[in-house]
């Protein structure tokens, strides 16, 4: 277990020399907040133990913006998550704004001994393999998500199912698994690395236990965990992990396209924080995105490594700072003259609907939230004529 | 390394009923099919559930005062939160109860209409059903999980209750979560310390 000291070391604090770009670029302290990043960096190297003790670390949003503007390469994301696992160990947790519901869930699968009725929402049009395959197709959460998030019309599982039908159009029969349970995502980043670890290694086991070669993921979150916190974990060879958006592209020409779309969209892009700053994928998406007849791709002000993510991460921080980050960051996909905003996270979604059930604000933030994988899901040639 | 927590227990098993029924202990000790076997075996046997009771301060738990002051018996296997409204039972509560290792978890509340902060229970109800729907996703059996508008003077009704719904838990046996050798690492005192932390700074 590393120590505030070792920390230190290893995330660069030390390389600190104070210039409080960090706590000017974070969100939460632009929102007013007087939470501030430079601050924890400085206890950090003076080895205070506040820091982990007053609660404070279960603010950061972990959208990595700072980490982009550091001009001396200090991680604070990944300072923070160290010390949250140091707080945690402490008995200081996060208070999770739905009561604990999702950590219940997620812990409840980390324990294990049931089994899930997952897969409920797979129709019969869609082909997927339960056993062997080369192909496995990480679900995520979304069925939990739609199932506990039922205020806001939300629909994340249309992703999932899209996904699936994406891969059958290209002659691939991915297989998916009830057995498949939370990445453990949330839980790491709320400092508790035993759960988080027993979900890894369940379902590294599972992955390779499939046969897996490739292991495509839609959800920015479970793509980030997989690819770079279930690393040390791996035992053998890992299957080789993409990004939906990434797979697709690759067989670019080989999807077939409708020549006359209903109608001219423009949408705009919002880059989950996972997906972006986390793991670089910024062009995949959007390539996917441009190649699609009928839809016009508009970019906001605050784009690609420089956008605003969705203030709501890891079930640890909802307040009224976190509001207003949504809502302005609705407002500027506004002002894009968009009447889409596309993302690649379901929790994007969840956070950015909440925002505009405001009744103060209502129709002055609305606009259409969709995946990613649905636009590219709908624009393509109906099968069988 | 090991902090000791004040409050936590490194291995929090449970003590359950004597007598013939497998006990926590030989429980948490199998795995996969064994456990299954010991589970079937419990099934029917003098094993006892452990039955988590959430009531509000007006209705319910004032029918459960009934119960007992009416001297009408009823089966002891539960513990009861008391709650001022059916209303504060959000999806959280039953699901850290299941999580826990809860076999049952009862909700409990006024009556429609006679709800004393007058749609208190219509909110319970919806998140009865949003927390059916996740317990159903997680694979915990239906059975486990039920609401009942029990009123002050009911005492009987909830003695009723209490009988049939521990017969019910007890006939599908232990929670699978329930003597999981992976026993989740938080306990209450973390929120709590949490809780207190912030107050404090
Ligand atoms: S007071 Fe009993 S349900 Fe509201």
């Amino acid at each position: 277990m590393p120590d505030i000291a070792e920390t230190a070391r290893t995330t660069r604090a030390w390389a600190c020399y104070d210039c409080g770009k960090c706590t000017a670029t974070c969100p939460i302290a632009r929102a007013g907040s007087n939470y501030t990043p430079r601050r924890h960096v400085l206890a950090t190297n003076l080895g205070k133990r506040e820091i982990i003790d007053n609660g404070s670390l279960f603010d950061c949003l972990t959208c990595s913006l700072c980490d982009q503007r550091c001009p001396a390469d200090v991680g604070y994301t990944g300072l923070v998550r160290k010390l949250r696992e140091l707080s945690f160990r402490e008995g200081v947790e996060p208070e999770c704004p739905h009561g604990g519901a999702l950590q219940s869930v997620m812990r409840t699968m980390a324990k294990g001994g049931t089994k899930q009725n997952r897969l409920e929402w797979l129709s019969s049009d869609l082909k997927t393999e339960p056993k062997q395959g080369e192909v496995f197709y990480w679900t995520g959460c979304t069925m939990y998500y739609d199932t506990f998030f039922t205020d806001f019309q939300l629909a994340t599982l249309e992703a999932t199912r899209a996904a699936v039908r994406l891969m059958n159009n290209l002659g691939v029969t991915p297989v998916v698994s009830p057995d498949e349970r939370c990445c453990g995502h949330d839980l790491l980043w709320n400092g508790d690395r035993k759960n988080f670890e027993l979900l890894a290694r369940h379902n590294i086991k599972l992955v390779a236990e499939r046969g897996a070669e490739t292991l495509v993921i839609s959800c920015a979150e479970c793509l980030r965990t997989w690819k770079l916190d279930y690393e040390p974990l791996f035992e053998g060879k890992p299957p080789r992990i993409l990004h939906l958006t990434e797979y697709l592209a690759e067989y670019l020409p080989k999807l077939k396209f409708h020549a006359n779309p209903p109608a001219k969209r423009r949408v705009t892009f919002q880059d989950p924080c996972r997906l972006g700053r986390h793991l670089g994928i910024y062009d995949a998406p959007r390539r996917m995105l441009e190649a699609l007849p009928g839809i016009e791709l508009v970019e906001m002000r605050r784009s690609g490594p420089a956008a605003i993510c969705c203030a709501g991460g890891t079930w640890s921080n909802c307040d009224r700072f976190a509001k207003q980050i949504q809502v302005e960051r609705l407002r500027e996909a506004r002002a894009t003259g968009a009447d889409m905003m596309v993302t690649a996270c379901p929790k994007c979604q969840i956070h950015f609907r909440c925002a505009m059930k405001d009744p103060n604000l209502g129709s002055e933030i609305e606009i259409e939230m969709r995946d990613v994988a649905e636009l590219v899901a709908d624009a393509l040639e109906k099968a069988d004529g | 390394m090991t902090v000791a927590r004040p409050g936590s227990h490194p291995s929090p098993k449970r003590k359950r009923g004597s007598g013939s029924a497998p006990t926590v202990e030989a429980l948490a000790g199998a795995s996969g099919s064994d456990r299954s076997a010991a589970r079937a075996e419990a099934r029917g046997s003098s094993w006892n559930p452990n039955i988590i009771v959430f009531a509000c301060n007006w209705c319910s738990y004032a029918g459960a005062d009934t119960a007992g002051v009416s001297r009408v018996q009823h089966q002891p296997h539960f513990r009861m939160i008391r709650v001022m409204c059916s209303g504060r039972i959000q999806p959280g509560f039953v699901l850290r109860a299941f999580e826990k290792g809860a076999d049952g978890v009862l909700v409990s509340g006024c009556h429609i209409g006679d709800c004393h902060y007058v749609f208190g229970n219509e909110r319970a109800l919806e998140q009865f059903e949003k927390t059916k729907n996740i317990v159903k996703l997680l694979g915990l059996e239906e059975g486990r999980l039920r609401l009942e508008w029990i009123s002050a003077a009911e005492g009987a009704r909830f003695a009723e209750v209490i009988n049939e719904f521990t017969d019910q838990v007890r006939a599908l046996g232990p929670s699978p979560l329930a003597n999981s050798d992976q026993l989740s690492a938080v306990s209450y005192q973390r929120s709590a310390k949490a809780a207190r932390l912030r107050a404090e700074s």
